[in-house]
């Protein structure tokens, strides 16, 4: 496998993953809406620390910022932080099996949305309401799902 | 099974995560810092936003596709229905604003100025809310008019049943509102039977907002009406807001719980109207930038202090309280304010009795109350220094 192809085929599930996050839909299945570009950014962040990581974090951060967040560079250093997490100790991850897998993506959503909330605070645009930290618990479940979709090519070749 | 590519890479190129993760979160903070406090970075947002413009337009382009064809294959008898709803619907506002000329200018007469007033909204633009999800929680939309056609930030939103938001973020050919349901949106209000103004906070669902700051005694029902008080200097008097519909009054809490409904279809709405407004029309918005509420208006000097009223010489007062009524200090606190406004009351009333000559006689001094009031009316709003445009 050429080093330039798995940097194509990280910016094209993250190109996917934007416009999953941004399609509109009804509002009871909004609130549940799993944060899909968080979770890609993960799986490159665990499964090619070299190639994507904390830059591919930062960047993705900085276009969700620019989607929806009340100040720009909020989503851009709780992603790079998450995916930086995901780098240092992306071998014993990747030697888990998916359901310890899970938990861990669940934590480290857990600290994503955590430090949001934070941030959110801190600049004085709270928002206290319960349904932001439903996207934590359907983003672990979806996380064997993307990992499977996203290595695919790599487990067959 | 584990996933993951299987083998690891080399792993010395480049400098650590860990150094790259430090340098990414400096740059967050410095992001974070600048945006925040200096306002800097609006210029990095409109670039970015005008970069995401296509992304977004993309991701809506599927429920638009959608709602064309709906639209294209609706059948005959929908349109029919639709278009005689409409006619009726035209013919009835038609009737209604058949007065509305004759009711300016009298409404202009009847305030001492020469001519009625212009509509305080000068200029007006349909804008269409693009279909994306900007954030569920955050009641904001995107709207596909930017600075290219002359969208400013803090400007304000209408459909038309109501005022709906106001603009946060500008890019080129998009722009960002916030929802005046949002829980950080918060308007300032006038509640219509009683004048008494208050500030209408979003709830955080697209259907209510709060009134928090009214104290418990406040004289609020349900069913009161809820217009723009044109102070804050984003939305011009006299706009409807919502209606309100619920009180709750508890013993022990000091504040009143109000809660209303917008008139605008926060929820559902596809098309939007951005306005402008004329600076100087008096229900205008009051702007806080140009620092006209500090310097003022040089004509409008204080009025000397009343002469002291006579006092009672003997205890008994029966036979001083006529005396103490017909003092000219106690007539018209409010004309006493503007030494022109006085003198000019007699002067302007062969106006008011609505003989056309006496209306358009050059009188020197005609103009002066018209000044006075247009100039004062944006600083000291009471109940009918403001006119309410319909």
């Amino acid at each position: 496998m050429s080093s330039g192809e798995p940097r194509l085929r990280m910016l094209f599930s993250a190109l996917l993953a934007l416009v999953l996050t941004v399609l509109p839909l009804p509002s009871y299945l909004d609130i549940a809406r799993p944060p899909f570009l968080v979770l890609v950014v993960l799986y490159w962040s665990m499964a090619a620390p070299r190639a994507g990581g904390v830059g591919l974090g930062w960047f993705s951060g900085l276009i969700l910022d620019v989607f929806q967040g009340p100040v720009l560079g909020e989503h851009a250093l709780a992603l790079a932080a998450a995916a930086y997490i995901f780098c240092r100790e992306h071998q014993k991850i990747r030697s888990k099996p998916e359901f310890q897998q899970s938990l861990i993506v669940l934590a480290a959503l857990a600290f994503y949305e955590g430090f949001l909330f934070f941030m959110d605070a801190y600049s004085g645009h709270p928002l206290t309401s319960p349904f932001r930290w439903i996207h934590i618990l359907t983003g672990a479940i979806l996380w064997t799902p993307v990992a499977i979709i996203l290595g695919y090519r790599e487990r067959r070749s | 099974v584990a996933f993951g590519t299987p083998g690891s890479r080399s792993q010395a190129r480049g400098p650590s995560p860990g150094f790259r993760f430090s340098l990414y979160a400096i740059l967050s903070f410095v992001v974070m810092f600048l945006d925040q406090r200096h306002g800097w970075m609006e210029q990095a947002r409109f670039a970015l936003q005008a970069a995401a413009y296509p992304i977004q337009l993309a991701v809506s382009s599927p429920t638009n596709a959608w709602g064309w064809m709906q639209e294209s294959f609706e059948t005959r008898d929908a349109l029919r229905a639709e278009n005689e709803r409409l006619k009726k619907q035209d013919r009835l506002l038609a009737i209604r604003s058949m007065r509305y000329e004759a009711l300016a200018r009298e409404n202009g007469e009847l305030r001492g100025l020469r001519d009625a007033l212009p509509p305080v909204a000068e200029k007006w633009l349909a804008a269409e809310i693009v279909n994306i999800e900007i954030n569920s929680l955050r009641q904001r939309v995107l709207i596909n008019r930017g600075t290219t056609q002359g969208v400013f930030k803090a400007q304000a939103l209408l459909d038309d049943k109501g005022v709906i938001g106001q603009i946060t973020h500008v890019g080129p050919w998009s722009a960002e509102a916030i929802l005046i349901t949002d829980p950080e949106h918060a308007i300032p209000v006038e509640i219509e039977r009683t004048g008494l103004r208050t500030i209408a906070v979003g709830a955080g669902d697209a259907q209510s907002l709060a009134l928090p700051y009214l104290p418990g005694n406040a004289d609020v029902k349900a069913g009161d009406l809820l217009l723009t008080s044109g102070l804050g200097g984003v939305f011009p008097a006299g706009y409807p807001v919502a209606r309100i519909t619920e009180v709750h009054r508890d013993a022990v809490q000091p504040l009143a719980q109000v809660r209303a409904t917008p008139f605008a279809d926060v929820d559902t709405d596809r098309e939007v109207v951005l306005v402008w407004f004329r600076a100087d029309h008096p229900a205008a918005p009051t702007s806080l930038t140009t620092g006209d509420l500090k310097t003022g208006n040089p004509k409008l000097q204080p009025q000397p202090a009343p002469p002291p009223r006579p006092k009672p010489a003997n205890p008994d007062g029966s036979a001083q309280a006529p005396t103490t009524l017909t003092t000219p200090a106690g007539t018209d606190s409010r004309n006493s304010t503007t030494p022109s406004g006085t003198v000019n009351v007699p002067a302007a009333a062969p106006s008011k009795t609505g003989t056309p000559g006496a209306a358009a006689t050059p009188d020197s001094k005609e103009p002066a109350p018209g000044e006075n009031t247009r100039a004062a009316a944006p600083k000291k709003p009471s109940p009918d220094a403001t006119p309410r445009n319909p």
